[in-house]
């Protein structure tokens, strides 16, 4: 009985005890709870998320480029379906037996499949590995025969860079190949968008417009676990294709430009000299692009490296050049507008000119005689010009040239590379080579020799805008409908609109016209240099002037042994230019040429204009029937 | 009720099967079968080695405690003290010829079962404890004997245990035996000042930690200190309960698990699993599950006219709690990782040996709860 009541007390204190812990469980599971809630609803969205992060992985394929089209329509860079052969190596049995029969199979050689067994050992197992990027449709058939005996290699099918023009669009496309470390490193969009076996421009348009032209990725989406493994797709997102790209240039003229320069190095610039739309640009000679998609050889880039004529470089925007006589039109311009000439006034050339005891030859020894500013366009009389500018002074003359776009860059925002070359003064000179200027250097000034250095497309545009009536244009590439994104090219287009306005660039335009007409007589009178090249049906006919421009100083046995082009040594034959403007009715296109070392402008760079108004003129029948064309009358 | 308790000192086998616990029984019965689909989850979906193993033991162990729950709890107290000691024995056979796995010595090979003995002492010790305030008159339960006696029946087993290592079980185990203290009824002034004693300790105990015990401690404070390394298992466990939402992801969609971001997902983390498929409400539910199986051993043990069945069922239940307080407050993040199963649910014929045991004695407490033990 003793004990049962000691049984009961303990059962109070058991009790009592038990309920102060349930009442600190109660507390405890409530706390659980609270924990529970916390994750579960209120950080939902966040660990929903990290779940996401974990278990999805993106795979990037690379994005398509835009096309890039003639101002016809036609493409000039486009894609091409290539195949590929690639192997996964986590469902291949044996690599090295796979490799073996391969190599049979491709005819790959060992040193290739040494580099494919390398670079096997950097991917993770599930990666695919690429055998090879441009299999040949006999290949890309062969392997399909023999995929059942090839477990783990995949044929695919993917996209890549074409250029069906080969090399008349070289220069001024540039082209794509795979990104080094400094483009991905210099362009965000790039870093972004990479993945491997991504093709971004090096050179050109494809560069300087690499953000519109790249595209948008295909984006495959896998369930991966947590090794990394793809267990499943979820979504395969298309990308977009680049944005396309239309250009100002006419396929047929830009390949009429290559016929014409082929074999030697020039340039042959074409420009509209209202819209200053580029017709034809073109730097030869020029490179297949197509070679460097999949890696150029090395035999072939040693090749187009060492060639004397010196393909890399694009003559058009980086040759620098003396205008020679195509600077003409410019000095007796900067003279009319200065009132140091008029038509009337005459100089007597005696084929040579002393001034403080040194002597300035004009071209033709025995000297053109008394001849006004018409006739001293037409034969190119040196003389003449060289007692205008003395006349005139190097500094208003730089005025004149710097309105008509010498020494500045032309489309600099397209073309990296470009070059502005110079066009000098008085202050120039003392700024740059700290010595003070001479009379004499004036006087060859205004022949364009000297220290003047002008690109072929400046002496286009020069051209164009006195063909225009004195107008200020714009040179442009991309024609006012592309819609593009990068922020440069696009101010570049903008303000090519804005200051297409025509802003005279005389004082008085009677002064134009005297430059055109003597221009004109120099191709299309008797006795002009370049009437050997005249086109006499009014629909053709254009006005132009020659240039001549010396590589070296010619010395006094030379000028008594008066060689020919041909029996001088290559590197040190003159330059040929020529610049013109057409139809001399009603002008619309200006262009100008140039043929390294050809010799005479007359007899080497103006026979080409010939050729090039002929074809310019007819097509711009076609320009005319598209719905962007205007019509000028200034 | 007199009439009742009459024939309680000798049932048959269908009056005991009459006065079985129902309540208790379905929870045991929904508890299992929840487990058997989780655990169906956990491999993918498909009826593989873990599920087979799980559902063998589940049906085994449940029979086992319908066998247990037909003793009478008589009989129970009386060989508490031999369980108890052959238990110990169990744990000094594992720290002799133990199989060794990744470091710990824990276990034994039984060919249909790797018993696991620190688990049994988390029944034993309760067994054991409360057979002894059972028995201890209340006058003498704050004297020093009987206070040293009941340290040393918690000491022993904690310190085999402890060095086989298992920091997270030998602190089970002495919760379980500390709560039978507690409510046999020593002083909560001691309770307070030992646990003022232990806190002020508490540097020193750190410094005698194993390096992957204080790594863990240091993960527990801050998961994202080496999120591959120590914190992934945590980061991850909270990934995936988070992501479950308020309904969860759906049986087997839980992507965490399925794409085997979750380690240990079988065992210690399988609330994780369970809390990504169902959400907040599944787990709520979960808990509603465990609460009903502790109010309702609670309430056995209040019927119960012995001591020893009133302690034992106290104390199971509260051990019961603390498993899963332990265990859900690690997947929470709220207590570093100590391994310490979900009971019933996680992956391990041991702790569910365990468990099942307990509610069996619960449930022969249930059916003999008239009975008295002298």
């Amino acid at each position: 009985m003793i004990k049962g009541n000691f049984g009961i007390r303990k059962s109070d204190i058991i009790n009592r005890r038990m309920f102060i812990i349930g009442t600190a469980k109660l507390i405890i599971f409530g706390g659980l709870i609270a924990r529970l809630f916390s994750l579960q609803i209120n950080n939902n969205k966040k660990y929903l998320t990290l779940s996401d992060k974990n278990r999805i992985r993106e795979w990037k394929l690379p994005p398509t480029r835009g096309n890039i089209t003639d101002y016809f329509g036609n493409i000039i860079a486009g894609n091409l379906k290539v195949y590929q052969l690639h192997i996964i190596p986590e469902q291949v049995e044996n690599f090295n037996y796979l490799l073996s029969r391969l190599k049979f199979i491709l005819k790959l050689s060992s040193k290739r499949v040494e580099k494919i067994k390398k670079k096997s050992k950097q991917l993770k197992p599930w990666e695919s590995l690429i055998v090879s990027e441009n299999l040949s449709w006999d290949e890309f058939s062969k392997i399909n025969n023999y995929l059942y005996e090839l477990v783990g290699v995949k044929p695919v099918m993917t996209i890549s860079r074409d250029y069906p023009f080969s090399d008349i669009y070289t220069h001024v496309l540039g082209y794509v190949s795979q990104p080094s470390e400094d483009d991905i490193l210099a362009n965000e969009v790039i870093q972004q968008k990479f993945v491997p076996g991504i093709k971004v421009g090096k050179l050109g348009l494809e560069k300087t417009l690499e953000n519109d032209l790249i595209g948008v990725n295909d984006i495959q989406r896998y369930e991966v676990n947590a090794y990394g493994k793809r267990i499943n797709q979820l979504e395969y997102q298309k990308g977009k294709q680049g944005s396309k790209i239309r250009i100002t240039l006419d396929t047929e003229v830009q390949k009429l430009s290559a016929e014409l320069l082929a074999g030697k190095a020039g340039s042959i610039s074409v420009m509209d000299i209202y819209t200053g739309e580029m017709i034809a640009m073109y730097s030869s000679p020029s490179y297949n692009p197509n070679s460097f998609l999949f890696g150029i050889s090395q035999d072939e880039w040693q090749l187009i490296r060492n060639n004397p004529l010196k393909p890399l470089i694009n003559k058009t925007l980086s040759g620098l050049y003396s205008p020679g006589s195509t600077i003409k039109p410019i000095v007796a311009l900067s003279a009319l507008e200065n009132g140091i000439i008029d038509t009337k006034f005459k100089v007597r050339c005696k084929g040579k000119m002393e001034l403080y005891g040194q002597t300035f030859h004009c071209w033709k020894e025995k000297g053109h005689g008394y001849v006004s500013l018409k006739n001293a366009m037409k034969q190119s009389c040196d003389t003449y010009f060289y007692e205008v500018a003395r006349k005139l002074g190097v500094d208003r003359l730089k005025i004149t040239a710097d309105k008509f776009g010498l020494g500045k860059k032309v489309l600099g925002e397209y073309f990296e590379n470009e070059k502005a070359g110079q066009f000098p003064d008085t202050k120039w000179k003392i700024n740059k080579l700290g010595k003070g200027w001479v009379l004499g250097e004036t006087l060859i000034t205004g022949i364009g020799q000297g220290y003047t250095q002008t690109t072929p497309i400046q002496l286009c545009l020069m051209t164009a805008q006195i063909a225009n009536g004195g107008y200020k244009i714009e040179p442009k590439i991309l024609t006012d409908d592309n819609q593009l994104t990068s922020e440069q090219v696009k101010k570049a287009m903008q303000d090519s609109k804005l200051n297409n306005s025509y802003d005279p660039l005389y004082d008085d335009q009677r002064n134009i016209r005297i430059v055109q007409e003597a221009m004109f007589s120099s191709t299309n009178e008797l006795r002009g240099t370049s009437y050997k090249s005249r086109i006499e049906d009014p629909k053709y006919q254009f006005a132009g002037k020659t240039g001549t421009s010396q590589v070296k100083r010619i010395s006094k046995r030379e000028r008594e042994l008066d060689l020919k082009t041909f029996e001088i040594p290559y590197e040190q034959r003159d330059h040929a230019l020529y610049v013109a403007f057409g139809p001399y009715k009603s002008p619309r296109y200006a262009v100008s040429i140039i043929v390294e070392h050809g010799g005479s402008g007359s007899s080497a760079a103006a026979p080409m204009a010939k050729e090039l108004f002929k074809l310019i003129v007819d097509r711009h029948e076609y320009r005319k029937q598209l719905p962007d064309y205007k019509e000028f009358n200034i | 009720m007199y009439q009742h308790t009459r024939l309680n000192s000798d049932q048959n086998l269908f009056q005991k099967i009459k006065n079985l616990d129902y309540i208790l029984l379905i929870c045991i019965i929904i508890l299992s079968s929840l487990s058997f689909f989780i655990m169906y989850s956990t491999d993918g979906g498909e009826f593989l080695y873990h599920t087979k193993s799980h559902l063998t033991k589940l049906i085994a162990f449940f029979i086992l405690m319908l066998v247990i729950s037909f003793f009478n709890i008589k009989f129970w107290h009386w060989c508490s003290y031999f369980l108890y000691g052959s238990i110990i024995l169990l744990l000094i056979w594992v720290s002799i010829y133990g199989m060794t796995v990744s470091g710990s010595q824990r276990w034994i090979n039984l060919y249909f079962l790797v018993l696991q003995p620190s688990e049994l002492m988390k029944i034993g010790i309760i067994l054991c404890l409360a057979k002894y305030y059972h028995r201890v008159s209340v006058e003498k339960i704050n004297s020093f004997i009987s206070i040293s006696v009941a340290l040393t029946i918690i000491l022993i087993p904690i310190i085999f245990v402890i060095s086989q290592p298992d920091l997270g079980t030998s602190i089970l185990i002495a919760t379980s035996g500390l709560i039978i203290l507690w409510l046999g009824g020593v002083k909560i002034k001691y309770f307070f000042v030992s646990f003022v004693a232990f806190l002020i300790s508490l540097p020193f105990i750190i410094t005698y930690l194993e390096p992957y015990q204080k790594l863990r401690i240091l993960t527990f404070l801050d998961p994202d200190r080496d999120p591959l390394g120590a914190g992934y298992q945590i980061i991850q466990s909270k990934i995936a309960i988070g992501s479950g939402g308020f309904s969860g992801k759906g049986f087997l969609q839980g992507t965490q698990s399925y794409l085997e971001f979750l380690p240990e997902k079988h065992t210690d983390f399988i609330f994780t699993l369970f809390s990504e498929e169902f959400g907040f409400i599944g787990s709520i539910g979960l808990l509603l599950l465990y609460t009903i199986i502790i109010l309702r051993i609670i309430q056995i043990g209040a019927i119960s006219r012995s001591s020893f069945a009133r302690l034992f069922c106290f104390g199971f239940a509260f051990a019961i709690f603390i498993y899963i307080t332990v265990n859900l407050s690690m997947v929470l993040g709220l207590l570093p990782i100590v391994g310490s199963p979900l009971p019933i649910m996680s992956y391990g014929g041991s702790s569910m040996l365990a468990t099942m045991i307990g509610f069996g004695i619960v449930m022969s407490a249930k059916v003999h709860n008239q009975q008295t033990i002298a």
